[in-house]
């Protein structure tokens, strides 16, 4: 919550002592970097600001900020956070997950938290492979993936994040990668300001288990073609020369075509407001995986009612209705005699 | 008038035959009369089993009396039988020579054969055994309620009204307490309240104009100590203990929780009582329930989760993070029959160990039970009271037993009941090397070891807690061996020493005893009537009951070592008895059945016995 007295800070006031272990080279680091560099400029206060983990690489996040934080069990942060978040609407509850823990073990407090609309602010590091645990495959990791526990492949079907949180009516959808400070920034700034659920898909490189996972899209030649950075209001086009864009493919979803062969009404203009998720959602089926363009940016932001305030409306009510309780009334709203 | 100084009726019929209002009523109405009483709901888990049989039979026992009682009674003076399937599931319970009343309506082939009966009980040697009466109540509701231009069908629901008429005029209740509540709660129905009033009415006269019954009973009222009373049942005097716990705390409540029989009701209740500041949140699952409760409690609000024992397994380790946060929760285990869904709707007191041991590692986490329906208020007020003041996870076992039964309950003076003391840390309370003031959120409080409650909108206190081994004091991870184990022993020892604050158990022993009988949870009523029974026929029996079981009270052990023999009954295979030998050597003779019933004051008399 923006706060205009906050006093100013700078990234040092957000930085705990303890020393950062991820591997040396780790993604984690950059988004560590962008979240406290990012949190200075929301005038927002550090007693205010609490970070909720689970379990993973990821979610030993909360002890390098120097905020109140809760490093939990595997899978539940979603859950603690809502009633957190519930509970005291004057905080700012962010949950750093990964996507063992946010898509496997903790798939249903994900899907609820997001469901309920609940005010809090998800970062899902994806680095399509479980760390912690060194090296088995993940809900994300691609189908035929070797790893120690998939010696012969995978033979799953990767979620796909952003899918999964248009799907559970999510009200705030966002995609970056850990190797664009600036846009991280962008989208965690975006996803702070909404109210209710915001999810940010983070492609991050585990450069000790998953090393290059992202590297099609996001090689340094690589990123022109196949980075496509959504826009609202923007005609959705990318390519060194806009010579790409996106179109609608007439089966309802959507496609990628040469700019010159599409007349331009035809481009898709990005609508982040549209309620109707489906384009958002077709949006996220344009890559398989992240090897063939790949759209980042926000895909979804609405406005709707947000979990926790509604909560509190319903007391503030019930006191304007019937006062605040008197337990005494309450012991005796049943039958009651008196014995002489 | 016959004057009956106790009478035990058992209303059963099938699951849609309403037969949980009508004793549910016939309670009221003997409550607001002023006999002392028990009841025991006993319904089947599945909602609408096939109508008819025998898995659809639901029943409800309510023992009155004209003094003290502590039980259901164990064998029913009169049956109210709704159809063949409530007959034989039931006739076995009653004592010999016991009323019978049957609705004669429903012996029809078909439900005959549904019941299982090759022959009509009704012809029988029924009537040399019991003294039954035949009473065509789908009939005789029908017909009364005609002047409404009800639908026989529609009629012949209120039937149960009827039956519940007829034993009223039968026991001389008095009347306008049930017409009044007929009339509230069917208000927005208008035709329903014309129906079952009649249907009411029509049992009542049936009773007065048959000449069939001799004349009515009366149970007069029972000498009960005075003041302002109303009837309970123990999941709703355990959701008010939990409003009373808040706002004796001043400090805004939150209950996470899953549905699941026998626990829902506690949900059900809180949710109404939003003006207390109560938060409710329906979880999408049993983790979930304590997930938020635990984010409350980090918040600085009273987290609290309800369930029975599947959900037990599931919570199981966020109360480990619980217990390594250091934060008050509450966690409220209606207790049910198991392993597994096992008896959702029966009673077992089989969660003991789990609750004291049922989780990985070193976890120790205080735990009460609840004694009674009327107890599980003053429980829950314990239950906060200890999480708060020592920043711990506590665990309250109740049962379905007492969830579901109720009792009259003499109203606290709201005023007395102490306030819980919420303290949360308000500034730095150590230093760093350089002698910089800090926030240490592990520094332990001398006397109680508990450390300070820091919800996050400070100041200066900005701190992560997780569930990764501490570091004393700092709170910091850490891997250190030598940390590891005095944390482990500083966590134990906390709760240990609430120890302190538990009063000296209550033995009741008249006339110095030589075997105590000890008891835990809902077992109180029947091992108290036992007892009671025991010292009528003149024989020597001391009885004390547990409220604490994690820590015990300080003085237990000095109190059994004052008996030659210890007899605990419980409704598992030994669980109090295997604590009681492990901490005090004490060779414990268990009395144990675990049928998914709660004990009957005969048998467990018969076991006591011989052990005197
Ligand atoms: S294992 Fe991978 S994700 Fe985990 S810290 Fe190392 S590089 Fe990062």
């Amino acid at each position: 919550m923006t706060d205009l007295l906050a006093p100013p800070t700078t990234r040092k006031d957000w930085t705990s002592d303890q020393e950062v272990r991820w591997c040396p080279g780790c993604g984690d680091y950059s988004i560590l970097a962008a979240v406290q560099m990012l949190l200075p400029d929301l005038g927002v206060r550090r007693e205010n600001t609490v970070f909720v983990s689970g379990i993973g690489c990821a979610a030993r996040f909360p002890y390098y900020m120097n905020t109140y934080g809760m490093h939990s069990i595997h899978g539940r942060a979603p859950a603690i956070a809502t009633g957190l978040a519930v509970s005291r609407p004057d905080l700012d509850v962010w949950v750093v997950s990964g996507d063992g823990d946010a898509l496997s073990i903790g798939g249903n407090h994900l899907i609820h938290a997001l469901r309920r609309n609940v005010n809090i602010t998800i970062l899902l590091f994806n680095n399509q492979i479980y760390g912690l645990t060194k090296g088995q495959y993940s809900p994300t990791s691609e189908s035929g993936k070797i790893t120690k526990s998939t010696p012969f492949g995978s033979l799953e079907t990767p979620f796909n994040p952003v899918s999964l949180a248009l799907g559970a009516e999510c009200t705030f959808v966002a995609r970056t990668h850990d190797m664009d400070r600036k846009h991280m920034m962008e989208m965690f700034r975006r996803a702070h300001e909404h109210q209710g659920a915001s999810l940010v898909e983070i492609y991050q490189n585990c450069n000790v288990f998953n090393d290059g996972a992202f590297e099609d899209i996001l090689a340094k030649d690589a990123r022109a073609d196949n980075l496509i950075s959504l826009e609202h209001g923007q005609p959705i086009k990318f390519g060194a020369d806009s010579q790409l864009c996106v179109a609608h493919d007439g089966n309802g979803g959507v496609r990628i075509a040469n700019s010159v062969d599409v007349e331009d009404a035809e481009v898709i203009v990005h609508d982040e407001k549209a309620q109707n998720p489906a384009l958002a959602f077709a949006l996220s089926r344009l890559a398989s995986g992240p090897h063939t363009p790949t759209p980042i940016g926000v895909f979804r932001s609405v406005e709707m009612p947000e979990y926790g305030s509604q909560v509190q409306a319903q007391i503030d009510h019930a006191k304007s209705q019937k006062g605040s309780g008197d337990l005494e009334a309450l012991l005796s709203s049943g039958p009651t005699w008196t014995v002489e | 008038m016959i004057e009956d100084s106790s009478v035990v009726i058992r209303f059963a019929g099938d699951s849609g035959d309403g037969m949980q209002v009508a004793g549910d009523r016939f309670t009221n109405s003997s409550a607001i009369f002023g006999n002392d009483l028990s009841t025991f709901p006993d319904f089947p888990a599945e909602i609408r089993a096939p109508a008819g049989t025998l898995p659809g039979v639901s029943a409800f026992q309510v023992h009155i009396s004209d003094h003290d009682i502590v039980t259901p009674g164990d064998a029913p003076d009169v049956l109210v039988a709704m159809n063949p399937a409530a007959l034989r599931a039931n006739l076995g319970l009653l004592r010999p020579g016991a009323t019978l009343i049957v609705n004669s309506d429903a012996f029809d082939e078909r439900n005959l054969a549904k019941a299982g009966y090759s022959e009509n009980p009704l012809e029988g040697d029924l009537r040399d055994r019991f003294q039954l009466f035949e009473v065509p109540m789908t009939t005789l509701t029908i017909e009364a309620t005609k002047p409404t231009g009800a639908k026989p069908r529609d009629a012949e629901r209120s039937k149960n009204f009827f039956a519940l008429g007829l034993i009223s005029w039968m026991y001389s209740r008095p009347l306008g307490t049930t017409l009044e509540w007929i009339e509230s709660k069917f208000k927005a129905k208008p035709a329903l309240v014309q129906v079952n009033s009649l249907a009411f009415k029509a049992g009542v006269n049936f009773g007065e104009t048959a000449e069939l019954f001799g004349s009515p009973h009366s149970v007069k009222p029972a000498k009960l100590p005075k003041g302002k009373y109303t009837s309970v049942t123990g999941n709703t005097a355990l959701a008010w203990g939990l409003v009373a716990a808040s706002k004796l705390a001043n400090t805004p409540m939150l209950l996470g929780s899953y549905p699941i029989t026998p626990a829902s009701d506690i949900l059900h209740e809180l949710s109404k009582h939003k003006n207390f500041g109560i938060a409710t949140i329906q979880a999408e699952d049993e983790i979930a329930g304590i997930g938020t409760a635990i984010g409350a409690a980090f918040g600085g609000h009273i987290g609290v989760t309800t369930t029975s024992g599947p959900g037990m397994d599931l919570k199981s380790e966020a109360m480990g993070l619980a217990v390594n946060l250091e934060l008050p929760l509450i966690i409220i285990d209606i207790q049910r029959g198991g392993p597994s869904t096992g008896l959702p709707t029966k009673s077992e007191q089989s969660d003991l160990l789990m609750a004291l041991y049922g989780r990985h590692g070193e976890s120790p986490v205080p735990v009460i039970a609840a004694s009674s329906p009327s107890d599980c208020f003053n429980c829950a007020i314990e239950a906060v009271r200890i999480a708060v003041t020592c920043r711990t996870p506590v665990i309250l076992l109740s049962d379905g037993y007492l969830a579901n039964g109720s009792e009259p309950w003499l109203l606290p003076q709201v005023d007395s009941i102490p306030a819980i003391k919420v303290e949360y840390a308000s500034g730095h309370n150590g230093t760093d090397a350089n002698g910089e003031p800090i926030f240490l959120p592990y520094l332990r409080d001398e006397e109680t070891l508990a450390r300070p409650w820091a919800p996050p909108g400070v100041p200066g206190l900005e701190h992560r807690i997780g569930g990764l081994e501490k570091e004393n004091e700092t709170g910091n991870v850490s891997y250190d061996p030598a940390n590891h184990e005095l944390m482990v022993r500083l966590r134990a020892e906390k709760v240990e020493r609430l120890a302190r604050d538990i009063p000296p158990i209550e033995v009741n022993d008249p006339d110095e005893a030589s075997a105590l009988v000890l008891g835990w949870g809902s077992t109180y009523g029947a091992i108290t009537a036992a007892v009671r029974r025991l010292r009528a026929q003149g024989r020597s029996v001391a009885q004390a009951h547990l409220r604490h079981l994690n820590p015990f009270p300080a003085d237990l052990g000095k109190v059994l070592g004052n008996y030659e023999k210890v007899v605990i009954p419980e409704m598992n295979l030994g669980q109090l008895s295997k604590l009681i030998r492990a901490e005090y050597l004490v060779d414990a003779i268990g009395i144990n059945q675990v049928n998914g019933q709660p004990f009957k004051v005969h048998a467990l008399e018969s076991a006591i016995e011989p052990h005197l």
